[in-house]
């Protein structure tokens, strides 16, 4: 029942690429995560009982939010231990045709001699992160050595001392990171991690179901009588509210409360009015193709491959703005096997291996000269706006800002009060 | 039942007064209990008790949650989310019933009719389970999807125009509407309701309809004399273990439902994961454990336990 755990993972794949090519599930595919989700909860009860997290030395505590405490770290086995765990999101990687085996990470194996655990046990973050949390917060090695993280959660990690520096010295190639990633907020100077794939959430729609209406704002989106019932947003907070704070003129970098309640009221009403059929993971994707869905907030990655299957599958990007999303490699706390993991992500640095991967998943690959390397792969990909933004693209695109714990609290209550009102 | 009086006898084998025999043995029944007990009490008991303590703290995921006895969280909790309470309870409701209607029937055949295929049928009711309970629930995404005949038929039947007259749909389509959400519940949960009805039917004798046929009963008379009572047994047992998951399930109403059919597991898991408002997702679970435990209480006397044991 569990197909979260690794011995599996044969078999798991098959039937993972079996359901993709059904439109069942693609990479953020929370519902995947469903079986394991009682679990995850039960673990995170019981690791808060009681317990303080490993507070740092700092242990007053009034604006301390800004000095976060550091992650312990283990000794690290890299030099006699040849192995890297790695956990990473479902199809978020290269795989052959038979899906049998994974070519960029073979050669990893192949050049360094490191091997690589690699399981596809991130089906959602909030998921994942209770699943680790008791560990990190009992400060004992959570069995991986590197993950990939959304922004946010990442932020959360650093905050709360969960992850460790990276050592660049081992890193060179991340001199190769694209400049606009280079400062973000919750990471000035990318001294935690590093992106691994990055992708834009804007507005899917299926031709078949709007009558051949092309669909191209947020206004348009929540309103539109000839969707009305046929639209779904996103669960994740961030990018359903940021598509909506930017229809609103503001930006999701630098907002206030009110801002957040304006744009909370926004879609409250088009709930009320019956616009919204439901909040999704992207679980969306199965109704989008199948017509169902109308209209949604979509990530590129997965409308990309719907329109391969059927051109009816549009794309749009808010002309006012839409939220740019990363997934980032971060090295928790006591991994045992850090030296290996930064050898990994210096790897997938070199454009030629990232682009190798970008072909397969068609998300956006935060590696320069990537772009270039996949024009040699496939042309047509190497030019798709959702994979090589052009950097006037790039420009409209907005992160949503850091959040300290009492406003991710707060406003996760205020949307989750909507998502299951 | 016969069973229990058979072992009860020899336990008192010089049979009259002597009260005072067999010290020897009466440990053996309790410490056969022991495995199950320790069981429940370390996969039950304990996370109970840790569920409630953590229920009454406060605080959030960066400061750490303490313990303050904070009562008041059960009465936000509960009329916060009364509404979702109901709605749950009356989607189980309804999708027991029509488990119950479409099982009795299916599971009386298959005890008394089906003969050699028995064992065949059996193996069909539950060749669901085979696959998982995700992929079955996407199934009904397609079954009951727009352009799919399911739906264009209902749709010419008016069977569409009647369900949105009871208000288990919205609009003239069946996906994302409580009636989807169910359909999914019934469907998953029916072979929990066919098999005890099963067991409790296949001992039934059919010696005992003919013997009510002699006597001049018709066959209505028959079954709601002697069949169904004999049956009651097996119709409560499936009813507790369809009705108690389905109350607490949520992913038949997130993949099949839509923002007005959450369901009270949905805010759970929302507010456990997602808000990471531990205390209220625990406070929530336990209000709908109590909640349930009354119902089933109230009902289990309802129909009558020693019927059952």
């Amino acid at each position: 029942m569990d197909s979260t755990n690794r011995p599996s993972a044969g078999l798991d794949n098959l039937a993972f690429r079996a359901a993709l090519a059904r439109g069942l599930v693609s990479r953020r595919s929370a519902m995947m995560g469903a079986a394991g989700l009682g679990a995850a909860a039960f673990l995170a009860a019981c690791g808060s009982e009681g317990r303080n997290p490993t507070t740092p030395g700092t242990g007053a505590g009034t604006g301390a939010a800004s000095a976060a405490p550091t992650a312990k770290a283990a000794q690290d086995m890299s030099d006699t231990e040849k192995i890297v765990n790695w956990s990473n999101w479902t199809e978020y990687i290269d795989v052959t045709d038979d899906g049998k085996s994974r070519p960029t990470i073979d050669a990893f194996t192949k050049e360094t001699g490191i091997e690589v655990n690699y399981t596809e046990d991130y089906l959602d973050n909030d998921e994942f992160y209770a699943k680790v949390r008791p560990l990190l917060e009992g400060g004992e090695d959570t069995g991986r050595d590197v993950w990939c993280s959304t922004d946010w959660l990442v932020a959360r990690l650093i905050r709360q001392g969960y992850v460790q520096k990276l050592d660049l010295a081992n890193i060179p190639n991340a001199a190769n990171l694209e400049d606009s990633l280079k400062n973000v907020e919750f990471d000035p100077g990318r001294v935690y991690s590093l992106p691994w794939q990055s992708g834009f959430a804007g507005i899917g729609y299926n031709l078949k179901a709007t009558g051949g209406k092309k669909i191209e704002s947020i206004t348009q989106l929540l309103t539109d009588p000839a969707l009305k019932g046929k639209v779904t947003l996103l669960t994740e907070m961030r990018d359903t509210v940021g598509l909506v704070l930017l229809e609103q003129g503001k930006d999701p970098a630098n907002f206030t409360d009110a801002d957040f309640d304006a744009a909370i009221a926004m879609i409250q009403q088009a709930k009320d009015a019956g616009q919204i059929l439901k909040f999704t993971g992207n679980e969306y994707t199965d109704g989008l193709a199948k017509g169902d869905i109308a209209a949604c907030i979509a990530w590129t990655g997965d409308v990309v491959q719907l329109q391969f299957d059927d051109e009816n599958i549009q794309y749009a990007l808010p002309e006012k703005g839409f939220t740019i999303w990363s997934d980032n490699f971060v090295i928790p706390a006591m991994a045992k096997h850090k030296k290996n993991a930064e050898l990994l992500i210096n790897y997938y640095y070199d454009p030629k291996v990232m682009a190798e991967v970008a072909a397969w998943v068609n998300y956006i690959p935060p590696v320069k000269g990537a772009r270039d390397e996949l024009v040699k792969i496939d042309a047509e990909l190497g030019e798709n706006p959702l994979i090589a933004p052009t950097p006037d693209v790039l420009s409209r695109s907005h992160v949503f800002r850091g959040l300290t714990p009492d406003e991710e609290t707060k406003y996760n209550r205020a949307f989750q009060s909507i998502v299951t009102g | 039942m016969s069973e229990a009086t058979a072992t009860r006898v020899p336990a008192s084998p010089l049979g009259t007064g002597t009260a005072a025999t067999p010290a020897r043995r009466n440990w053996v029944p309790y410490a056969l209990l022991l495995p199950g007990l320790l069981w429940l009490t370390v996969f039950f008991v304990l996370p109970m008790i840790t569920l409630g303590s953590q229920s009454l703290q406060e605080g959030n995921v960066d400061e750490g949650f303490v313990f303050t006895g904070n009562v008041g969280i059960y009465a936000d909790a509960f009329s916060r989310y009364w509404p979702h309470m109901v709605r749950s309870l009356s989607y189980a409701g309804l999708a027991t019933v029509l488990a119950l209607l479409l099982g009795y029937p299916l599971a009386y055949f298959i005890a008394q009719k089906a003969g050699r295929w028995k064992n065949v049928v059996l193996v069909l009711v539950i060749a669901p389970f085979f696959t998982s309970f995700l992929i079955r629930t996407l199934a009904w995404k397609t079954i009951l999807s727009d352009n799919w005949v399911v739906t264009q038929w209902a749709q010419q039947l008016g069977i569409t125009d009647v369900l949105q007259a009871v208000g288990l749909t919205s609009t003239d389509s069946l996906l994302f509407s409580p009636f989807a959400v169910v359909m999914g519940l019934t469907y998953n949960f029916l072979p929990f309701m066919i098999l005890p009805l099963y067991a409790s039917l296949e001992r039934l004798d059919p010696r005992l309809l003919e013997a009510a046929g002699d006597l001049y009963a018709t066959p209505i008379q028959a079954f709601r004399r002697v069949t169904w009572p004999l049956s009651l047994p097996g119709v409560v047992a499936g009813t507790l273990l369809t009705f108690i998951p389905a109350s607490g399930d949520f992913i038949n109403a997130r993949l099949l439902g839509n923002t007005q059919t959450t369901m009270i597991g949905s805010v759970i898991d929302s507010q456990f994961l997602r808000v990471l408002d531990y205390p209220l997702a625990a406070a929530l679970s336990f209000v709908l454990l109590v909640v349930i435990v009354t119902l089933v209480a109230l009902y289990v006397r309802k129909a009558g336990t020693e019927e059952l044991l």
